[in-house]
């Protein structure tokens, strides 16, 4: 059979207009490892289409109006009150329109589990220190997305102008407003004038459905081609090296299971739309300034901002006739705006620290690298102290407890539970660590007791199999960097606080329990 | 004994371990059932979701445990699409599994960086490009096109001027005024002293022409909170006292804080809390602010009664209402 | 016997012993505090007068003095009105189990006819707001629901809660639920303000304002909800606790059996 013949018409005419069988044939084989934390991010990717369907789909009915109207559906409760556009229109996706309210649930679900599963990921990415060389960029882009998706959530949820959102959107303003100098130009300029105005759902609207989708295609394109090119990272194990991948390929194992992995996103966020209530706008109302409903919170990825603005002191400066809000300025934007650079830099703070300057493709056992796993876990602690601050009403009248005493108590913890958190992962994964080592040494413990002739009871330790051996100690335990403060010469080295807070951070990061060598198992086994 | 740590050696990838679809015929034939029941069952979900659609009525209720009533038509729709999209998806993956190859495969990585002699003739491309232009030596160029591009990048800040109105006075400004009269929101009522009993609270807003077509705008800075408290137990200066009208006392229901309604009354406290951030302003001082993030009083609005005895506004509030900004002066 | 010690070691045993205790305490306990509900029967007035102060003598005086003119720890009850005794005594209210934060609904612990007879004996303190007649409390008839959904938001949403679910006030004070309240506990409270609650008089909140907020909340207790379960209709809190626990969890739980290697 001819090679035109083996391929068939379509095929044929394609490569013939792009030469596209060359590139096929290289990427159709691409290998990719194969483990479960690495579908985080097909969570977030899936969850994003999703949300592009079913929101095209709102688009056809949604009026992003601000016009006055009074409601003529069906719903009673609502029935001749006054309410914008967007608000009925929304009232009537969910009411008249035929699978209007399960596309506007699925919606919503769909952008909770985007965003929780952009943190998972992010986590995931972060203890495996899969961000190192070369994927500093793509850890970039990441925190991109991240922050992009919150914004982008926050526009959503206001679409409808319900009463609820429209409380968020009136903070969202205050914080505007309270930038000095600008502030109150930018917020007349956001809102075509006084709040709430008539302008600010249209153009919203505009952002949610055109600019930020946009970006979030480029970023994520962006994002997916490096792990393309650069090659997915590997968890480190027998026959895994830094020059290899170890895995299926794509086709058909990798796409069956990554396609059908669509299917079960989709399918249970639609799950979640059926059985799970989210966001039933008609109780809370339409938006406007007199009115608001105890508990008023906004979505869980921007409940920390809300638990810190809570928490913050009431501290403004009023001085020569202006007024600075750091009550507002220092919670909701600088303090995020410092965490969310740190956060973007740290690949480079930790090279930084750790003097490294070379490509890892293997990932680390979040044990093996304590120092980051603690930082983690630090921040973790700070997200949950802030989190629950910002639900702090909530679970005040669900467990019985005073706001006045969480707040007090989210106020003290998240200057005194972040660290305390440090402290203990450290140790945990040192012990891990320690563990490990014995593991390697002694063998795993069986349980059972043997009697030896001269009467001592001793545990059967049964030796662990050499690919679990490797597993355990093929990471690498760099020592810490050396700065000496003058160099061969005897001239006093430049930037010596810097190196000299480099070189301690360097001695900590590098802090671990030595790991079993090939000598020292021989010996054991001399025994 | 040597000095160097040698580290355990690699032992290889393990081998292969055999599904029993890849040995087993009736095994593999199996699994291909199983996958075609989950297929099935997809199918299933998609003939739900059209029957549920087209047929299942939009106001019919069942009770399903531990949710309740539950709308069978939104049920219907959400399971019917849940099974139909969820199955596909456990099919590809049952068939990955049990049927699909999954021998590991190894291939190899490529060093990133690019050979020595490709970076040495990109740097020459570059530079022989770049000094074709001639960037570097021709600085007229260069400092003209940075003027030109830097002046063209602000056409579109300019253009986009016109999204709103200057602030000018208007964030210091409600519709307060002397004479204007406290009616109820909604309602729109004149309010006698009489009327509020103590321990009362009243929603209330300025009198105006058309009530019909109050502004959003306008009331998220008139909203207003009417409190009866008994004279004696209010403990302000001399000034603000005046403000009051027997007990009653009226403050802007827009938080100095962030700008949501505050008007949760704790009666037998005395309290004003703020549901969004949780400021507590005390009104027995002026809606001093006791407790959370709220660093300014709630604008006190001067109230007296007119002869028939209707609350009216003596001036309007002295300071601006609402958020803090920038140009915000307090004396 | 046999079967069961079969499965003694079965790794499911435990999970499936302590779900079943759980369920069997449970069970056992609802059923043995079930309470039974009384009859009312009509009394003489001067009679139920006299039986409501001894009532209030023997179950109320040592907290509200002898004349019901308050104390340190109770307020004063002259001038609260039927419909204040009414409504603290019919919610179960009064008299108070213990000193918490603010008094808790709970099964009242006086009969119907035991909380009129009080009632009327308050009444004859001093003047104070009547319990509305049964015929007045025609909310069906007399109220909107869209207006009353208006006044809610404008009046009552700010303590409990877009659709009366209850809210956290400071120091441990809440506004309660107002799901399962009667109309015309509902009706006494915003008349007489208990506790925290402001009071909402006639004028500023007229009678047939008050029945359509009343119409509205009955409303809302009795619609179901459209979109699945409710997840206690407070918002965004209990949305991401089910978006992260169930939506994410099943997910990473079918991405563990995906990457799992087949038998």
């Amino acid at each position: 059979m001819t090679v035109e013949a083996r391929l068939g018409t379509v095929a044929n005419y394609v490569d013939e207009r792009t030469g596209g069988a060359a590139w096929m044939k290289k990427n159709l084989q691409k290998v990719f490892p194969d483990h479960w934390s690495f579908l985080l991010g097909e969570v977030a990717l899936y969850s994003f289409v999703i949300l592009l369907l079913s929101g095209t789909f709102l688009t056809f009915w949604f009026d992003p109006s601000q016009r006055e109207v009074i409601y003529e559906g069906s719903y009673e409760p609502l029935e001749g009150i006054k309410m914008s556009a967007a608000y009925a229109s929304a009232l009537h996706i969910s009411f008249e329109v035929r699978g209007g309210l399960l596309m506007r649930q699925i919606h919503h679900w769909a952008a909770l589990i985007f965003m929780a599963a952009i943190v998972a990921h992010m986590m995931r990415v972060f203890f495996t220190g899969a961000f190192r060389k070369p994927r500093e960029g793509n850890w970039i882009l990441g925190i991109g997305l991240l922050t992009l998706g919150i914004v982008e959530g926050f526009l959503g949820y206001s679409l409808p102008d319900d009463l609820l959102s429209g409380t968020g959107v009136r903070i969202a303003e205050a914080i505007i407003q309270a930038l000095p100098v600008v502030g109150s130009y930018f917020a007349y300029f956001a809102f075509g004038g006084a709040f709430p105005g008539e302008a600010f759902i249209p153009r919203i609207y505009t952002v949610h459905v055109l600019l930020l989708p946009g970006a979030f295609l480029a970023l994520i394109t962006a994002h997916l081609m490096l792990v393309w090119y650069q090659k997915h990272t590997q968890y480190p194990g027998p026959g895994r090296t830094e020059k290899n991948v170890v895995g299926y390929p794509l086709m058909p194992t990798y796409m069956a299971k990554a396609g059908g992995f669509f299917f079960i996103v989709f399918g249970v966020t639609a799950f979640l739309a059926a059985v799970a209530s989210i966001n039933p706008i008609w109780l809370y109302g339409p938006y406007t300034p007199g009115q608001i409903s105890a508990g008023s919170q906004p979505d869980w990825y921007m409940g920390w901002l809300d638990g810190l603005v809570r928490m913050a002191p009431p501290i403004e400066t009023q001085a020569f006739g202006h007024t600075i809000s750091w009550n507002i300025l220092v919670p909701g934007l600088i303090i995020p705006g410092i965490l969310f650079t740190g956060m973007a830099l740290y690949p480079f703070i930790e090279s930084w620290i750790t003097g490294d300057k070379r490509e890892h493709h293997l990932l680390d056992r979040p044990r093996n690298a304590p120092n980051r796993t603690a930082l983690g876990a630090m921040s973790l602690t700070f997200v949950m102290v802030t989190l629950i601050n910002g639900g702090n009403d909530i679970i005040a009248t669900h467990f019985d407890l005073s706001i006045n005493q969480i707040m007090w108590g989210t106020r003290f913890g998240v200057f005194l539970l972040p660290p305390l958190a440090f402290v203990i992962t450290k140790r945990l994964c040192l012990s891990l660590q320690r563990a490990d080592r014995d593991l390697v040494l002694h063998g795993r413990e069986t349980g059972t007791l043997l009697r030896l002739p001269h009467g001592e009871f001793v545990e059967v330790h049964e030796p662990i199999s050499p690919e679990k051996a490797y597993f355990l100690t093929s990471h690498e335990q760099a020592p810490a960097l050396e700065l000496p403060a003058v160099d061969g010469h005897g001239v006093k080295r430049a930037h010596a606080l810097r190196n000299k807070l480099r070189a301690r951070m360097s001695v900590a990061n590098a802090e671990a329990i030595p790991k079993v060598s090939l000598n020292e198992l021989k010996e054991i086994e001399h025994h | 004994m040597s000095n160097e740590i040698e580290a355990i050696q690699d032992p290889g990838l393990p081998a292969h371990v055999h599904r029993k679809a890849d040995t087993d015929p009736a095994a593999a034939n199996r699994a291909e059932r199983q996958v075609a029941i989950l297929f099935g069952i997809s199918a299933l979900g998609t003939v739900l979701l059209i029957v549920s659609y087209i047929f299942i009525p939009d106001d019919l209720f069942i009770f399903i445990p531990v949710m309740g009533n539950q709308n069978a038509h939104q049920l219907g729709l959400g399971l019917g699409m849940a099974i139909s999209l969820f199955f596909i998806g456990m099919g590809a993956i049952h068939w990955a599994k049990t049927l699909m190859p999954d021998t590991e495969v190894v291939a190899q990585r490529h060093e990133l960086r690019s050979p020595d002699s490709d970076r040495k003739d990109f740097v020459d491309a570059v530079k022989s490009g770049a000094g074709a232009a001639g960037l570097g030596r021709r600085s007229l160029i260069k400092r003209s096109l940075g003027a030109a591009l830097g002046l063209s990048a602000l056409s579109p800040l300019l253009l986009l001027r016109d999204l709103g109105p200057l602030p000018g006075k208007e964030l210091e400004k409600t519709s307060w005024k002397s004479g204007t009269y406290l009616v109820t929101d909604p309602g729109n009522r004149r309010i006698k002293d009489s009327d509020l009993e103590v321990g009362a609270v009243a929603q209330v807003l300025p009198e105006i022409a058309d009530p019909e077509h109050r502004k959003l705008s306008d009331i998220a800075k008139d909203a207003v909170l009417l409190i009866r408290l008994r004279p004696q137990e209010f403990n302000l200066e001399a000034d603000k006292l005046a403000m009051t009208h027997d007990g009653i006392i009226a403050f802007s229901k827009i938080c100095s804080h962030m700008g949501c309604a505050v008007a949760l009354y704790e009666q037998q406290t005395k309290h004003l809390l703020c549901p969004c951030h949780q400021s507590t302003f005390d009104v027995t001082r002026g809606a001093k602010v006791i407790f959370g993030p709220s660093a300014r009083p709630l604008p006190q609005l001067d109230i007296t009664i007119d002869d028939e005895g209707y609350l009216v506004a003596r001036q309007p509030f002295s300071e601006p209402v609402g958020p803090s900004f920038w140009e915000r002066n307090s004396q | 016997m046999k079967r069961i010690s079969r499965y003694r070691r079965h790794k499911a045993a435990g999970p499936f012993l302590l779900l079943f205790a759980l369920f069997a305490i449970g069970t056992t306990f609802n059923v043995a505090s079930a309470t039974t509900s009384a009859e009312t029967t009509a009394a003489d007035r001067s009679v139920q007068i006299e039986e409501g102060r001894q009532i209030f003598l023997k179950g109320c005086s040592s907290c509200h003095g002898l004349n019901a003119e308050g104390a340190q720890i109770a307020p004063s009850l002259i001038g609260v009105g039927a419909a204040s005794v009414d409504f603290q005594v019919g919610t179960g209210r009064m008299p108070l189990a213990e000193m918490s934060a603010q008094a808790m609904r709970k099964d009242p612990i006086y009969s119907p006819e035991e909380t009129a007879a009080l009632a009327a004996y308050v009444a004859t303190l001093a003047p104070g707001p009547a319990i509305p007649a049964e015929s007045s409390l025609n909310f069906e008839r007399d109220g909107s629901t869209a207006e009353g959904g208006e006044l809610f938001r404008n009046n009552c949403a700010m303590c409990h809660n877009f659709a009366g679910q209850g809210g956290a006030l400071s120091q441990g004070k809440y506004a309660p639920t107002l799901m399962g309240v009667e109309p015309k506990h509902i009706y006494e409270a915003m008349v007489t303000g208990p506790q925290s609650m402001p009071v909402f008089s006639d004028k500023t909140i007229t009678t047939e304002e008050k029945m359509s907020i009343i119409k509205w909340i009955k409303a809302a207790e009795s619609e179901p909800n459209l979109g699945g379960a409710s997840l206690g209709r407070v918002g965004p809190v209990t949305e991401g606790l089910l978006g992260w626990v169930l939506g994410l969890g099943m997910l990473i739980g079918v991405a563990v059996w995906l990457a799992m290697k087949a038998r």
